[in-house]
């Protein structure tokens, strides 16, 4: 086991490591950085002045050397400055996680909610109208784009309140608060209980196909007990291993979810500040979810040797 | 096993629908009576890809031209879906929009499989420190969600149609790669690869002619899938801004520029594109099924 850890936590720093030189190199390959995009718009300026500022902001040295300056600093938790807002940017990042955790708890909650009953329901009415109906809705669910669906949402709230549910710093009160969060998480939640629904139903239909659930029918158990007794509980691991994949599915959802709700959340944030190229904020914040997918991986892998005591990770 | 025996029933079935009437059409009549909703999955697509391919016939309007008067007109016997904020015909739009999506879809999903299988036969036939040194590149491209490893892309590469296809078929490589990996190190340990090495073959030779065809049931499986999701982030992208650039007519960026401030006075503009968008993933994801469930019965979900 602990020559396993250590393997893995090797390939887990080789893989961000790869991950953070491709990013900086991605980004400094573009023609055109922040300076010409501020000094386009603001017509001709004297190239000594730009210079400069590219001097300033350390755009004049070699990319190699930019990227040690980069890794150097992350050692020591200096993230660099945003060259928009000109604050660390650990100081512009902190404060929007919270908001994006919330929104990603919470639409994780209702996608396992929603998509653990519904895809066992399925299972077990395996071959029903019941089973073809839930089957189309997740198919359909996965088949809308997260943002058309977050406007879709908006629609109904406007067709029946009136109002367009805006979202605030300070809600006045916890109800207030998580009505705000629950509707972007539904529209996010949806596309993953689609995904939740799907791998539950098929992970039920195979355990319900074995020799246990065979012989537990032969007993005499009733159909209740071998669905939710034998069943379920086997059924529950392959479903933890989905928590894996949507950790990238969902933060796929939550950029263009923030983007429609307009939510300040790191998400949307990313978004911004592609479209600045402010370099300091997107590779900080490419590496922060690349930890983020790595870690809820690793997670997830130790997570099922738990659960299931025949996986064992040897040396 | 009751699956493989399934399939043999179905395979026997198959080739007496065949062989009764003869030919292709009686086959593919069996199959659409037998898998109905991939039936429906691929209808949906023929109309997207009828209405990409004619679009010019299809419409009255030119889905370029702007027109001040028709600003935010409201749907007519005229403008079937209405128009837009700079009067042009929503119709017309969405139809040539059907070009844009299958074009990034299909171009992305071919480029991203050409890779993923290239990539996956070599990992998987030679082995070694190149499945090593291949399958770090896989856990990278992989270890960030589709969609931001396709936004820093389409940023790098910087807007145009040609680099939105790039940037979507990259981060599709690994998913590729990866299933044909484990398919190739299952074949090179059959037979009938170690007859062929036996008579002296070349290992690109075993590889291209015995080892892919072999890999082709779930690379097009695979393939119907990518599809989907390519077409979606490609919506994403242009959504987001950082997609298809003027003067193209891409749904996301239809949704874009109406968003929030048309969903309470110009819902037509809304609701329109995102038909387009989910029935067009929603025919793929149908047909996709289906094709899993005829090709790869293993697969089954």
């Amino acid at each position: 086991m602990a020559g396993y850890l250590a393997r893995r936590s090797l390939l887990m720093l080789l893989t961000l490591f790869g991950i953070s030189v491709i990013i900086f190199t991605l980004l400094r390959i573009v023609p055109g950085n922040v300076v010409d995009i501020l000094f386009d718009a603001a017509g001709f300026v004297d190239p000594a002045d730009k210079a400069k500022l590219e001097a300033d902001l350390g755009l004049d040295k070699s990319i190699p050397m930019q990227y040690a300056a980069w890794i150097g600093g992350l050692a020591h938790g200096d993230l660099g400055y945003s060259y928009v807002s000109e604050k660390p940017a650990l100081k512009e990042i902190l404060p929007r996680i919270p908001i994006t955790a919330r929104l990603a708890g919470m639409a994780l909650v209702f996608s396992i909610l929603l998509g653990v009953p519904l895809g066992v329901i399925s299972a077990v009415k395996q071959n029903t109208w019941l089973d073809y109906a839930l089957r189309l809705v997740s198919l359909s669910g996965l088949s809308l784009p997260a943002f058309w669906l977050g406007l879709l949402i908006l629609m109904a709230f406007v067709a029946s309140t009136d109002t367009i549910p805006i979202y605030s710093a300070a809600p006045k009160s916890f109800w207030d608060a998580l009505l705000m969060y629950s509707v972007p998480a539904a529209a996010v939640g949806f596309r993953s209980s689609a995904l939740v629904m799907r791998l539950t139903r098929s992970s039920m239909l195979e355990v319900l196909r074995q020799d246990y659930i065979r012989t537990a029918r032969s007993k005499g158990a009733s159909e209740n007990s071998i669905n939710y007794r034998h069943a379920l509980r086997n059924a529950m691991l392959p479903v933890v291993t989905v928590i894996g994949i949507e950790a990238a599915f969902l933060i796929g959802g939550l950029i263009v979810t923030e983007t429609v709700f307009n939510i300040p959340g790191v998400a949307r944030f990313l978004v911004e500040a592609i479209r600045w190229r402010d370099y300091p904020i997107v590779q900080n914040l490419v590496m922060f979810v690349a930890v983020i997918v790595v870690a809820v991986n690793f997670l997830v892998d130790m997570l099922y040797a738990v659960l299931d005591p025949r996986i064992r990770y040897g040396d | 096993m009751a699956t493989s025996v399934k399939t043999s029933e179905y395979a026997a079935e198959l080739s007496r629908a065949g062989a009764d009437v003869g030919g292709r059409w009686s086959a593919a009549l069996f199959l659409a009576r037998r898998y109905p909703l991939g039936a429906i999955g691929a209808a949906i697509m023929l109309v997207f890809v009828f209405a990409a391919v004619f679009a010019e016939f299809l419409t009255v309007h030119d889905p370029l031209s702007t027109n001040s008067a028709l600003s935010l007109a409201h749907p007519d016997a005229h403008y079937w879906m209405g128009a837009d904020n700079f009067g042009r015909d929503v119709y017309s739009r969405i139809v040539y929009g059907a070009r844009i999506s299958l074009a990034v879809g299909i171009g992305s999903t071919a480029l991203g499989c050409l890779f993923g299988v290239a990539l996956g036969l070599l990992s998987g036939y030679l082995s070694g420190w190149v499945d090593l040194l291949i399958q770090r590149i896989i856990d990278i491209l992989q270890a960030l969600p589709l969609l931001v490893l396709a936004l820093v892309m389409a940023a790098a590469l910087g807007p145009s149609l040609q680099n939105v296809i790039i940037a979507i078929a990259i981060p599709l490589i690994p998913y590729v790669a990866r299933v044909i990996r484990a398919n190739t190190l299952a074949l090179r340990e059959l037979p009938f690869v170690e007859a062929a090495r036996a008579t002296g073959m070349s290992d690109m030779r075993i590889a291209l002619r015995h080892v892919l065809p072999n890999t082709l049931a779930p690379l097009i499986v695979l393939a119907t899938a990518q599809l989907g999701s390519a077409i979606l982030v490609e919506a994403s992208l242009s959504f987001l801004g950082l997609g298809i650039p003027e003067p193209y007519p891409s749904w996301g960026r239809m949704l874009s520029e109406s968003a929030a401030e048309y969903v309470r006075t110009a819902p037509w503009l809304v609701i329109f594109p995102g038909i387009a968008i989910s029935l067009l993933v929603f025919g793929t994801n149908l047909l996709g099924d289906a094709l899993r469930d005829i090709l790869d019965p293993r697969q089954r979900t």
